[in-house]
């Protein structure tokens, strides 16, 4: 697997929440995802981008372009210095929340793709990872 | 400062969200529509979402709790125009919108919310025919 491009987009204030959903939608269609798997792919990007900038103080979001075999991949990563989640089982469960949001965030965005990593310490900070093939 | 503009047709509102909505601003919208309900005493409210591209999970909630706080001002609210890519995104989010009332147009929707006041006067009618005139 190759990456083809990679790029990283800041997540400080909410505004870059859009800014990200909207780098997010154009890469998809550059790599004609269907129009669902790019509507996937940019709501769970937003999910992700607003846990970063809301309860990880704000981030950035790295994204890598994938090549394997002759299948195109995106691959977003989303990295804060934050306070870190001590219970990863309990933040992974639908309804789950420590702020006030739905606590559909994580969970909803593990299952609109392919792929899903998530990495936490306290006190250090947070890391997530998708990706969706087409 | 941004808003999204509210229309006033009648007894209804009209809100057409044709943004990418950062998350104050759907906040805003979320006020703005309650004290419009409030000053115009309209009887119904249609929010035509069929410029938007995707729903996450906090603009879903927004939807819904300005489905819920209009109920409660007497008020009925419709949700139209809704993207078939964003409507399976959604569901597999994990939010299904319930309580929502929603339709396939702004047509469909008004004949909706025109039917929904129909059957409101119509109990009105019977509660005053029991004995409440003076």
């Amino acid at each position: 697997m190759a990456v083809t491009r990679t790029e990283s987009l800041p997540l400080r204030v909410e505004q870059d929440v859009v800014l990200a959903r909207q780098a997010v939608r154009k890469l998809t269609q550059e790599l004609k995802f269907s129009l669902v798997d790019q509507t996937k792919m940019v709501t769970a990007a937003s999910e992700l981008a607003r846990n970063t900038v809301i309860y990880g103080g704000g981030g950035q979001m790295k994204v890598e372009v994938l090549l394997d075999g002759a299948k195109n991949g995106l691959r977003l990563t989303f990295e804060d210095q934050g306070p870190g989640i001590p219970d990863l089982t309990l933040a992974m469960k639908d309804g789950w929340t420590s702020g006030n949001g739905l606590g559909m965030g994580l969970s909803g965005a593990k299952r609109l793709v392919n792929e899903f990593d998530i990495a936490s310490e306290v006190g250090k900070g947070t890391r997530v990872m998708i990706a969706r093939w087409k | 400062m941004d808003r999204i503009p509210i229309l006033r047709m009648g007894e209804f509102l009209l809100v057409t969200i044709q943004v990418d909505m950062h998350d104050r601003l759907a906040l805003t919208l979320q006020d703005d529509l309650t004290s419009m309900i409030e000053r115009s005493g309209a009887r119904g409210v249609l929010i035509d979402i069929s410029a938007l591209e995707m729903v996450d999970s906090f603009i879903g909630r927004m939807i819904a709790s300005i489905s819920g706080m209009s109920r409660i001002l007497d008020a009925s609210t419709v949700l139209v125009g809704m993207r078939p890519a964003v409507a399976i995104t959604l569901v597999e989010l994990g939010l299904s919108l319930e309580g929502v009332q929603t339709a396939l147009d702004v047509e469909r929707g008004m004949r909706k919310l025109r039917g929904a006041m129909a059957v409101a006067d119509a109990d009105t009618g019977e509660v005053a025919d029991g004995g409440h005139q003076d």
